[in-house]
């Protein structure tokens, strides 16, 4: 086997692999800098609850109309901003703190998604949505993960220094701008916007994965702002990639094996990556004169 | 109140600052009483008193960012977000990526706002700003890196950029060493012969003293504001350490009802 046949030839000879490449290059666009901004904010458990939480909604679209993607996608966008504002509902009127009522809401929106599923559907649709059709991308799929990836990154640059800036020094913000709180709430809205695109090609379990998992392995090895953001991106494109080519050499399914491989990466960057990783802090660097 | 609420005597000096009645508080339960006076145009202003004195809040009313609970504050005009404001022990995420040059850069905010891009000039005040508070060198370093007295310096070097006519800093040179503190006070003596008003929350009498012309001595209600040599004068603190220790309470106070 050549280099042609390993890394090109999939490609070159299946449409349905280079949809899956086009799908998944989309997807990272939004969801790296969306999952480096949760990771900064601390919030990348929320991230992983947001997507639970989308697919009571996604199932009762498909309850309604079937596999039907605008049905789907807005049952899933509007379960997730109600997850959202429940939430923050919940722990601004009780006691209880936002992470544990997060937790209690995405566990009843997994039970009564699954449930949906089973009621109307039969196991391969249950897998449908949990676990994605990258490989099965149509048209209309492929253009709604793209828009989502542009408008993603338009709002970024709009909402950029606000959203740094509350992370950074909420007060400082506060007192030079009132931007804080709309960022805040456009930046939930455009994770809740990522992890329905991320759906329909990995399913409710994973969409995450593409944000979360490349965020957190870039952390390791850059320090700045900027780079931190485009190496989430890039690896999540590499991820990507290597997933679908190893899906498809050993037969793997496709949304597991992406995540695999970024999760791989992540593993090799909490051992090795120069910022914080386990190796570069036992064994610091002869450090500078000053 | 004896001295509090110097008598405006027709003077050129405009007021930047000036409480009328002031009572700031917490769900009803004032931490500044009854507070009357002003405060000039380029005036050097520490503010002294107890713990729970009631000078944060004070800052924060005049912010904005508490309304008053009766009276009100007048700031001559001035724009709440043309006031400059340090807050104590800034809470800022040392974690988060970003570098001494960026953070500095923040300073610019009323001028480039959210998407204004930073010209030539601006690099160049920012530069000069990162200079002026010793801070050459350390442009590109995460803010993660630095020691408390570097990180407060980067936060001093923002305030330069905010171009404020009104700067409040509140506890500015707690857990600061000497040379620290003394590069500090350059830059706030520097702010006061450039006309603008500096208010500060200090504790430390001797800095107030040698370096601050007028203080005021609050313990919720003002104890004496004037020059600084009469203000914290023993009878004063004596009386405003009387008054930090008498708190508590809950009748509704019978002026402010």
């Amino acid at each position: 086997m050549n280099f042609t046949d390993l890394f090109i030839a999939p490609f070159a000879e299946f449409e349905f692999m280079r949809r899956a490449l086009v799908g998944i290059f989309a997807l990272a666009l939004g969801a790296g800098p969306v999952g480096a901004f949760l990771m900064l904010r601390r919030m990348s458990l929320t991230g992983d609850a947001m997507a639970h939480a989308i697919l009571p909604g996604a199932a009762i679209g498909f309850l309604v109309s079937g596999l039907d993607l605008f049905a789907m996608t807005f049952g899933g966008l509007a379960a997730g901003l109600f997850v959202a504002v429940g939430a923050g509902v919940v722990a601004r009127a009780t006691e209880l703190k936002e992470d544990a009522s997060l937790a209690a809401f995405y566990l009843i929106s997994l039970a009564l998604g699954v449930m949906i599923l089973s009621v109307k559907g039969s196991n391969v649709d249950l897998l449908h949505v949990l676990f994605g059709t990258v490989l099965g991308l149509d048209d209309p799929t492929l253009y709604l993960v793209a828009g989502i990836a542009t408008f993603t990154l338009v709002t970024l640059a709009v909402i950029w220094r606000p959203l740094v800036l509350e992370c950074v020094d909420p007060a400082f913000l506060s007192s030079v701008s009132r931007a804080g709180a709309p960022s805040h709430i456009a930046f939930l809205a455009l994770v809740v916007l990522n992890l329905v695109g991320g759906f329909h090609a990995l399913g409710t379990l994973l969409a995450v994965g593409l944000m979360m998992l490349p965020a957190a392995t870039a952390r390791f090895w850059v320090r700045d702002l900027t780079p931190l953001v485009c190496l989430a991106t890039a690896i999540a494109f590499v991820s990507g990639f290597a997933g679908l080519l190893i899906s498809y050499h050993v037969g793997a399914p496709s949304g597991p094996a992406i995540i695999l491989v970024a999760g791989g990466a992540y593993v090799v960057s909490v051992l090795f990556g120069p910022a914080g990783g386990v190796i570069a802090r036992r064994f610091p660097q002869r450090h500078f004169e000053a | 109140m004896n001295s509090a609420g110097p008598i405006m005597t027709g003077n050129s000096l405009s007021p930047q600052l000036r409480f009328r009645d002031l009572t700031l508080g917490y769900e009803r339960h004032p931490a500044v009483h009854h507070l009357d006076g002003s405060v000039e145009e380029g005036a050097l202003l520490a503010i002294c008193g107890p713990n729970g004195a009631g000078k944060s809040t004070l800052m924060r009313g005049i912010i904005g960012q508490l309304r008053p609970l009766a009276g009100a504050i007048e700031r001559g005009g001035l724009d709440p977000r043309d006031i400059a404001y340090l807050p104590q022990g800034a809470q800022v995420d040392r974690s988060f990526p970003i570098s001494v040059y960026d953070m500095v850069a923040m300073g610019l905010w009323r001028r480039s706002g959210l998407f204004g891009g930073i010209g030539r000039t601006d690099r160049t005040a920012i530069a000069e700003a990162i200079a002026a508070v010793g801070l050459q060198g350390f442009e590109t370093r995460p803010i993660g890196t630095l020691s408390g007295g570097q990180m407060q310096r980067t936060l001093f070097a923002r305030l330069l950029l905010q171009n404020a006519r009104l700067i409040l800093l509140d506890e500015p040179f707690t857990a600061l060493d000497a040379k620290t503190v003394s590069d500090l006070l350059d830059l706030v003596r520097r702010w006061h012969g450039e006309k603008r008003t500096v208010l500060a929350v200090l504790h430390d009498f001797d800095l107030v003293r040698t370096h601050f012309p007028q203080t005021l001595l609050l313990a919720r209600s003002a104890i004496a504001w004037g020059p600084t040599a009469e203000a914290l004068a023993p009878e004063n603190l004596l009386k405003a350490r009387r008054m930090g220790e008498a708190w508590g309470g809950d009748e509704p106070c019978e002026v402010a009802a």
